[in-house]
């Protein structure tokens, strides 16, 4: 199977967030990016189905800043190659519906029998790219996938909803898949590979296309929320603590 | 430009799910500022019956087939966007969850209607408030005109608003598009491990994260939920790790949980968590993290690592309860 | 000519040949390792040779075995004479080896000595089968038993020889007093006639010489091995700092090691020269804490793989077919060496302590080789998740506490006045922090107690605040080597952009990184050439030179723990001693005191990993050392994370009424305060 990764680079949440000057968008200028949570999921998935079934995987980044390492680092894991595609107004920020339009483009390209990315971003305020890039390709979408398999000539899918229910589909390729959790935690790498690819490696370079940046409501103000409504700090060292707690919990007829 | 207002009803396995009760307090509020009609959209086959809670809204219009029985992404989404087409409401309000994300993004492509995702607050007055960044950003702005499409999340609108025990006049309807040659189908369900103990059921959870450190350090836990009379539920990090199983999760893909006391120890509070435990009555929050979301809605807040607390809270409860 | 002397001769020549084979098989498989560094340093080599091996000097850390060993060893020598006297009268009835065969004295020497031998090996014996101490646990019992019969043996037999030889008035040694237990020896046997003392001679003098031909023969395939091997092991061992790990090795695309060959032949001549006694085994952390690994067990480990795949590379691998099984070569091909002879769980088990090769006598290393197969593992993904978690966030924020960089410094918010940056303007000493002194919540006041009696000693000190990455040494020792270096680079980075003329630092982890990982070779590859001190050093030399001024003495009674990085590894013992004599204290040693102290089980980035495993922490082992020293008050630590583990420790140990758990600098600020 040949199997396209989108990733998409977000704003890590280690670092204090804060406003930029417009006031309606995140300030960029010394925000650390770091590759979505679940696109890392996705990629360990396609790779798995890489080591189970053969194939490829590529994996695709729109160059948001801070890319290089984390194609490097895919590249180490074991992807076959990887696409940056470049864009003018791309480290600004690109809403999701941009980005699928610049993804649907630059997929036109490409052969692949699946698509796997994370089911959703930590920074998603309109929909999430896989969906979107899935009805721009016109194809299947299945999102909040736990596992991969390949079944009869197609794939099997188990999708998770609430209370830890799972469902089983199947789901004609080609298709798009929006991965919560691989089926094992993303591997590790050892920086010896991620240097070593650094040096032997090379990124392919797209240009962007013109995006079709409609579906992203307009915002009127992006903020940091009050910390107005605070819990109330219990002080003290362990042991006050642990009896003001315990003074709490019989007020509350806790330890009836 | 319509006034109208659709909730997209999420059932499961005959029942429906409370996010959409909150669809139908948000809905609600947005269409009597809009002046407009509040419909509940019903696929399923045979399913009528589960308008029997759906109350709030003026109307549900339900469309029955085989293929609706179970949600699938190819004949719900191709079902809704050829209905809201046609009926071009001012808003259809779907889950930001497993169901809802599945379908929004594509309808929004399909009909070319824009998506605001992840949307806590909504009303006519004020628009939409988004949340994003892990709870840390919040974005607002004007509900796109003339139509548009919102998944919401919990946390601004009250279930309990939403529901209300009558069923509305309910309009029956064709699938407007053939759903056959459907590319995605459902095979089957698996049912999380059964057994052990319900955390929904339990009036006090004592709940670990991130912040545990060690698959080692759960035995503390299980300890001082033990001297508490509880049980031990967790948040998402735990459950991928293995060490406890999904039974035990709170949040947006685990449990609701409502006990009265929910000691959060070392979980951040996340949206996704929060989801799962947002009702409960009192929510005591354990974190060395001082900029951690949870310290935003827990009633109390501890700055201390949970590892040291948890031994000596646990001999102090024993303590108190004699013995 | 007679039987007996070609008898002699063909039993001699056949042991002979048949040892001669032996040793030349192992020495074949020697040659599959890897080449090591080139041998210098002759003098010093010579001089630590006569110290450890004729010395014997590591034995006596275990008293009494110590002193039987170092008797057999010495008998051995000694009597090595008496063995050729014996193998060649045998070929030559009548022979006598010239000087050696009749030095008065030496006779007499030797004489003593079989006596002390056959002590020691009564000793040993009753050690083996009576006491039967935890560190032969896994040892070859029956090999051990037999060979201490053996020597009994050849000891009575030399006697008796000699004694008969002394009665007839045969013997070469004249006069009799140079021989006193020879010649007591053949008087119990006076009153058997002469051809009953000829019968009785020829007898002891067939088992003399077959036992000694037959342990002969036996050495190369055990234990004993060590009597041939030691001398070249030590002599030709590793003289780099043990703090500083060899290279990765790498073969082709593969890093570590995979395939026992690819080993050097140095570690090699070290597994053929482990007698199995289990000093390593007996202090080793892991090991007491209930854990898969024993040092002892990982050499004995490997040392049989190497014969057994060195046979079968050899033998070549046979094709399986449908009608004959895969030859026990195949099998032995396929095992692996990581996971089917040593298990994962025995390789993440250590703490990098250095415990075991401090302790062992023959010198034998036994970090470096497991380093070198985590090197293999990390390459696998075969490492538990929480070390993977704390990899990634080293790698991405370079602490393990998986913290901005910008938040390194935040300690230093509140110091009046303010910490120099010494990235804007030069200081005298340039102050390495440390990942768990900067970002540990509970280790903050130390760290600021720590730049408040900095300031009191009147040293001009700055940090590198953001610049600051994890020296790397504890990620060295999981192996993951590539990130070792990007950390190393980077810190070097923003050391040579600064203005210093020494570099201190509170953490024991990061003293041995800056002092013997970040230069290779005698050159400073990028390393500022600059003293790098532990604040317990500095301290030293502050109250020595009076720069700072102790106000009042504390009286306490305390016992210190030496840290595994600042002890065993630095030979940094007395400095801190000093500091807290000067400022009052009684330091009660532990029974485990300097290069024996247990290591807290933190280090070797176990801190990082999962411990469901461990039955006994050490430290709560080394906190009830502690508590039995009856008049002691105050464990105190050098070490932040030493700090971390017995602050824990005195709590799941229930200590805490018992034993104050203090960094050294807690003490010295108190002692600090006017009356």
């Amino acid at each position: 199977m040949d199997i396209l990764v989108p990733i998409k680079l977000v704003p890590d949440l280690v670092e204090e967030l804060e406003i930029a000057a417009n006031g309606v968008a995140l300030d960029r200028r010394f925000m650390r990016l770091i590759p979505s949570e679940q696109d890392d999921h996705a990629l360990e998935e396609a790779l798995l189905l890489k080591e189970r079934h053969g194939g490829s995987v590529t994996v695709i980044t729109l160059d948001t800043g801070d890319t290089d390492d984390t194609l490097y680092t895919a590249i180490a894991k074991g992807a076959d190659r990887a696409i940056k595609v470049t864009g003018e107004s791309f480290d600004e920020g690109v809403t999701n519906h941009a980005a699928s339009s610049v993804l649907q483009a630059a997929a036109k390209d490409l052969t692949f029998d699946l698509i796997l990315t994370g089911a959703q971003a930590t920074d998603d305020l309109d929909g999430s790219t896989g969906p979107l890039l899935a009805a721009r390709l016109g194809l299947p979408f299945v999102g909040y996938v736990l596992a991969v398999s390949q079944e009869d000539g197609g794939i099997v899918v188990r999708k998770e909803y609430p209370g830890g229910l799972v469902a089983e589909m199947t789901v004609d390729l080609p298709a798009v898949l929006g991965i919560s959790a691989a089926e094992k935690p993303p591997r590790y790498v050892v920086t010896a590979k991620v240097m070593e690819a650094m040096k032997t490696a090379t990124i392919e370079e797209v240009a962007a296309g013109d995006a079709d940046a409609q579906g992203a409501a307009e915002l009127a103000r992006m903020y940091l929320p009050e910390s107005g409504e605070r819990a109330e700090m219990i002080e003290g060292g362990v042991d006050q603590v642990a009896d003001a707690l315990v003074a709490l919990f019989g007020k509350r007829g806790l330890l009836g | 430009m319509s006034k109208d207002v659709w909730v997209v009803v999420e059932s499961l396995r005959g029942e429906v799910l409370e996010n959409t009760y909150t669809m139908l307090a948000a809905g609600r509020t947005l269409a009597d500022g809009l002046g407009g009609k509040l419909t509940a959209l019903l696929l399923g086959s045979k399913a009528e019956g589960l308008a029997g809670t759906l109350g709030v809204a003026d109307g549900v219009t339900y469309v029955d087939h085989p293929a609706l029985a179970d949600f699938t992404p190819d004949a719900y989404r191709r079902t809704i966007s050829a209905l809201v087409k046609e009926a071009a409401p001012r808003a259809v309000l779907m889950g930001h969850s497993s169901m809802g994300m599945d379908v929004a993004s594509g309808i929004s492509i399909d009909l070319g209607l824009p998506l605001v995702s992840a949307c806590q607050t909504l009303s006519a007055a004020a628009g939409f408030v988004s949340v994003t960044c892990g709870g840390k950003v919040l974005a607002e702005g004007k509900l796109p005109e003339p139509a548009c499409l919102v998944t919401l999340v919990p946390g601004g609108h009250k279930p309990q608003d939403g529901r209300k025990d009558a069923a509305p006049p309910v309009a029956r309807v064709q699938p407007p598009v053939p759903l056959d040659d459907l590319k995605t189908k459902l095979k089957g369900y698996i049912e999380p491990e059964a057994g052990g103990i319900d955390i929904t059921k339990e009036s006090i959870l004592v709940s670990v994260g991130r912040g545990i450190g060690q698959q080692d350090n759960l035995k503390l836990a299980e300890e001082l939920a033990a001297a508490l009379g509880g049980a031990v539920s967790a948040s998402r990090p735990i459950v991928d790790q293995g060490w406890l199983p999904t039974s035990r999760l709170v949040g947006k893909s685990g449990k609701s949980v409502k006990p009265r006391l929910y000691l959060a120890l070392g979980i951040s509070g996340a949206p996704e968590h929060h989801e799962g435990m947002s009702d409960a009555e009192c929510i005591v929050a354990v974190n060395t993290d001082e900029k951690a979301p949870i310290l935003d809605y827990a009633q109390y807040g501890v700055m201390e690592d949970a590892l040291k607390l948890m031994p000596v809270l646990t001999a102090r409860v024993k303590q108190a309860k004699g013995g | 000519m007679p039987i007996e002397p070609l008898l002699v001769l063909a039993v001699f020549l056949a042991a002979l040949g048949l040892f001669g084979f032996r040793v030349y098989r192992r020495l074949e498989h020697m040659r599959l390792g890897q080449p090591a560094e080139s041998i210098g340093q002759w003098r010093q080599r010579i001089w630590l040779w006569l110290v450890y091996v004729f010395g014997q000097r590591r034995l006596f850390r275990f008293a009494r075995p110590g002193v039987a060993h170092f008797f057999v060893f010495w008998g051995f020598l000694l009597l090595l004479p008496t063995i050729a006297q014996a193998i060649l009268e045998g070929v030559w009835p009548g022979f006598v080896l010239p000087f050696l065969g009749t030095f008065g004295p030496l006779a007499l020497v030797q004489d003593l000595i079989a006596v002390a031998v056959a002590i020691a090996v009564v000793y040993d014996l009753y050690m083996r089968l009576i006491v039967k101490p935890e560190r032969y646990k896994g040892s070859h019992k029956t090999e051990g038993v037999v060979v201490l019969f053996f020597i009994l043996t050849i000891m009575i037999s030399l006697l008796v020889m000699n004694g008969i030889k002394r009665e007839q008035g045969d013997s070469p040694i004249e006069p009799a007093y140079w021989q006193p237990v020879s010649a007591f020896v053949g008087s119990l046997l006076a009153g058997l006639s002469t051809s009953a003392q000829d019968m009785v001679a020829r007898v002891a003098y067939w088992v003399h010489l077959s036992v000694v031909l037959l342990f002969l023969t036996m050495l190369p395939g055990g234990k004993h091995f060590h009597v041939v091997t030691s001398m070249f092991n030590v002599f030709l061992r590793d003289l780099e700092p043990p703090g500083k790990l060899p290279p990765a090795p790498q073969f082709g695309d593969q890093t570590g090691v995979k395939n026992v060959e690819q080993f050097s032949w140095r570690a090699m001549l070290n597994w053929y020269s482990c007698t199995e006694c289990g000093r390593c085994q007996d202090v080793c952390p892991a090991y007491a804490s209930g854990l898969e690994l024993s040092p002892k067990l990982l050499i004995m480990g490997l040392r049989a793989h190497l014969y057994e795949r060195g046979t079968a590379l050899k033998a070549g691998p046979a094709k399986a077919s449908a009608d004959a099984p895969a030859s026990a070569a195949t099998a032995v091909l396929e095992k692996e060496l990581t996971g089917d002879v040593i298990s994962d769980a025995a390789l993440w088990a250590c703490t990098t302590c250095y415990a075991c090769d401090q302790e062992c006598p023959l010198f034998i290393e036994h970090v470096d080789p497991i380093v070198d197969m985590r090197r293999y593992l990390l390459t696998q993904q075969r490492a538990d998740a929480t070390l993977v978690d704390a990899l990634m966030n080293l790698r991405r924020y370079g602490n393990s506490f998986g913290q901005s960089e910008r938040r390194r410094a935040m300690w230093t918010a509140d110091m009046a006045p303010p910490v120099k940056d010494i990235r804007r303007e030069p200081a005298h000493t340039l102050w390495f922090v440390g990942d768990y002194a900067s970002y540990s919540p509970t280790l903050t006041a130390v760290t600021q107690a720590t730049a408040r009696v900095f300031q009191k000693a009147g040293v001009d000190f700055g940090l590198l605040y953001e610049a600051e990455r994890n020296t790397g040494n504890d990620v060295r020792r999981t192996g993951e080597e590539g990130l070792f270096e990007l950390l190393a680079t980077k810190n070097k980075m923003a050391l040579n952009g600064c203005e210093f003329q020494e570099i201190v630092t509170t953490d024991p982890h990061t003293y041995n990184a800056l002092k013997n990982e970040y230069r290779s070779d005698g050159d400073s590859d990028g390393m500022p050439a600059v003293p790098i001190l532990h604040y317990t050093e500095l301290l030293d030399r502050a109250i020595t030179s009076g720069q700072l001024p102790i106000g009042r003495q504390l009286g306490y009674t305390v016992t210190y723990h030496d840290p595994c990085y600042l002890g065993r590894y630095n030979g940094v013992y007395d400095a801190p001693r000093r500091v807290l004599e000067a400022i009052g204290c009684r330091v009660v040693e532990m029974p485990r005191n300097r290069d024996r102290s247990l290591c807290c089980g933190a280090g070797g980035g176990r801190i990082w990993m999962d411990e469901s495993a461990v039955q006994e922490r050490p430290s709560e082992n080394r906190i009830r050392e502690a508590a039995e020293l009856s008049d002691v008050g105050y464990f105190v630590v050098a070490c932040p994370k030493d700090l971390t583990m017995y602050r824990d420790a005195v709590k799941t140990a229930g200590q805490e009424d018992r034993l104050a758990v203090k960094d050294l600098i807690e003490l010295v600020e108190e002692a600090l305060e006017q009356t």
